[in-house]
């Protein structure tokens, strides 16, 4: 993107955005050559992929779930127990799995959404907190998972320095991938259903849209990018363990990154990723009191629900647009990036959840 | 064999003492509470702190963390929950109530450290001999207690003003309101009520099982089964699904094996919202939403 947009319009400039930002992350690990800092970048991208994800399916159909640290072991652990099973040794050709293991994520995800979606709302953030920990007990106590003593994963033997780009790359491709999938998702029909299902879905169903097999079809999908990032995780850490690969924590990181960012926007849960994880990353670095750490998570969270509800992007584009809606007086443009569509609630559930009954 | 059967009964009892606390918030509130989990560990620390630096007793300890329980409870409600938007209370509670939790764990955390402890006096360890049965003391007097508490939460709903109050704000808050209750102060009061028995619940459980602060999402995981079983907001419903499922919990771990006992749990969990998305004692399905 080399020619300079003629007219600074809102499409132009987004895209010159857009091809800065994928600059900057493309030029970054070459800049900042420091293990520490790439290894926190990698981390940062994983859950930005999976924050996206989880938003495709939980910000698009108002259903929260509670439950894609499911997905994220599947990946985590048939990334390890392929590489182990079969010997594989390490090195660039074993990223070949990273897909592998997101399609397992998929096929784990169609039973689980079979039964959870029979359920509204409030059932069904149970119901995936129920289901997330059968599988965090079946990591604990089925053989092939090797229980809590976890299962090692081959480390390639590449120069310490450089040795974070190769994982730094993929995990960019996946962002990029869950990005491209909420991006098209949004503008696609089902995208449309799952909205009209978040607004209203007893309305959506006579109006006729096939609620459950588009919401399946949602959590199916979302699936996907979590289970990849689950797969990288592992090869990156170079081990498993039930307790990590299905985390509670994780199931709250990536609705705490989507909330905080702007539940149901594109750009939200990418934002509220980066700016979390990368935090999160800086404290684990600092302190390495773990308990000192939920605190500050829990009160963090906390306070976001109650003071910025909404979200940071829809929060702060609101104040722009009324900004420059004063000053020229004209009605601003909604921003479909990052604004949600249809009428914005006053309530940030009411985005996440669509409609209490 | 019987000696399962007997055992599930009586930490049944337990069990449900603690999910009738959280299904009577969501009734009332439309609030799951995550938080129940780890406001059982709480209790049980608090019982703990009591015996081992105190010397009180367990359950005259209980005079102390019940109230104080109680008291946790009302603010948890007044500074957290009723900020919540009145509009997606459910969702957000969720959240906030799940925020509420980790940050009690890692407090736990940070005061008491990761090891696991256990609550001990003369009862915890000796049993009645009943019939070739051993019954632990610690099973019986806690299954005493959960029914005593229980007993006492039924007249509370069905024979005071307040708990008419409870019950009209349980079946609609808007009516309610409407006819003079005043519903967010039943609401705070039925909050600490649901929270003040998870320090009986928790004292118990802690003699019977050793905890440290991460026990609670076990717990949580439980309890919330319990209450989707017996169906939302229904509190017969969460008795009769506790004791079914610490019966068929203890059963398995002696017929089968009990690594795979918490499992059954949650596959009873799917095989019945497969059949009945409402729950086993579901009511209308406005509630089961």
């Amino acid at each position: 993107m080399r020619r300079v947009p003629s007219v600074v319009g809102g499409r132009n400039l987004k895209a010159g955005g857009l091809a800065a930002a994928m600059a900057v992350l493309i030029v970054f690990p070459l800049v900042f050559t420091n293990p520490t800092v790439t290894s926190i970048a990698v981390f940062t991208l994983l859950f930005m992929a999976s924050a996206t994800a989880w938003n495709v399916f939980s910000g698009y159909t108002g259903y929260v779930s509670l439950g894609h640290a499911t997905f994220f072991g599947t990946g985590a652990y048939l990334f390890a127990i392929v590489a182990m099973r079969f010997n594989l040794s390490a090195g660039s050709s074993l990223f070949a799995l990273v897909p592998v293991a997101g399609v397992a994520a998929m096929v784990v995800a169609v039973p689980f959404g079979l039964v959870a979606l029979r359920t509204r709302r409030h059932t069904f953030v149970v119901i995936t907190i129920a289901v997330f920990f059968i599988f965090q007990m079946l990591a604990f106590n089925l053989g092939i998972t090797q229980g809590s003593s976890g299962i090692q994963v081959p480390t390639p033997n590449w120069s310490p320095w450089t040795f974070n780009n190769p994982f730094y790359y993929v995990s960019l491709g996946i962002v990029v991938f869950a990005t491209a999938v909420s991006y098209f998702l949004r503008r696609s029909v089902l995208g449309l259903q799952l909205l009209a299902i978040r607004e209203d879905e007893d309305r959506a169903r006579g109006l006729g849209v096939p609620a459950g097999k588009a919401k399946l079809t949602a959590f199916v999908l979302s699936a996907l990018p979590v289970g990849m990032a689950g797969a990288v995780y592992a090869y990156f850490l170079g081990q498993i363990f039930p307790q990590f690969a299905f985390s509670p924590l994780f199931d709250l990181s990536v609705v705490l990154m989507a909330l905080f960012g702007g539940i149901g926007t594109i750009a939200g849960p990418l934002l509220g990723a980066l700016l979390l994880e990368s935090l999160q990353q800086y404290f684990t670095f600092q302190f390495s009191n773990g308990d000192l750490y939920l605190v500050i998570y829990g009160g963090l969270f906390l306070a976001v629900l109650l003071l910025l509800p909404r979200g940071v992007i829809p929060t702060v584009t609101d104040y722009l647009s009324r900004r420059r809606a004063r000053r020229s007086s004209a009605p601003a443009a909604r921003d479909s990036l990052t604004q949600p569509i249809g009428e914005p609630r006053t309530s940030p559930i009411a985005i996440v959840t669509g409609k209490a009954p | 064999m019987i000696q399962a059967v007997v055992d599930g009964v009586l930490t049944g009892g337990v069990y449900a003492l603690m999910a009738a606390g959280l299904t009577l918030i969501f009734g009332v509130m439309d609030i799951i509470n995550v938080a129940q989990g780890i406001f059982v560990v709480l209790g049980a620390y608090l019982s703990y702190v009591l015996s081992v630096h105190l010397g009180i007793d367990l359950f005259v300890g209980l005079l102390i963390t019940m109230p104080a329980m109680f008291v946790v409870g009302v603010v948890v409600q007044w500074v957290f929950i009723s900020r919540l938007g009145e509009r997606e209370r459910t969702a957000m509670s969720i959240l906030a109530t799940y925020a509420i939790a980790i940050m009690i764990e890692g407090i736990l955390g940070l005061v008491f450290s990761d090891n696991y402890v256990e609550l001990n006096a003369w009862y915890v360890t000796r049993s009645y001999h009943v019939f070739g049965f051993y019954l632990p003391y610690i099973y019986v007097f806690g299954f005493v207690l959960a029914a005593v508490l229980l007993g006492a939460i039924y007249l509370m709903l069905y024979k005071t003003r307040f708990g008419a109050s409870v019950r009209a704000s349980l079946q609609d808050r808007s009516a309610a309101r409407l006819v003079g209750v005043n519903v967010d102060r039943v609401a705070t009061i039925t909050f600490g009520i649901g929270v003040a028995v998870t320090a009986a619940g928790g004292m118990v459980y802690g003699a019977t099982n050793s905890f440290n602060p991460n026990t609670g999402y076990d717990l949580i995981s439980r309890l919330l089964t319990i209450v989707i079983l017996g169906g939302l907001g229904s509190i017969g419903g969460a008795l009769g699904a506790a004791v079914c499922m610490l019966v068929l919990e203890d059963v398995v771990a002696v017929v089968w094996s009990p690594v795979w006992a918490p499992f059954v749990f949650f596959a009873a969990l799917v095989v019945v919202l497969s059949v009945r998305p409402t729950g086993l004692f579901g009511r209308s399905s406005a509630r089961a939403q």
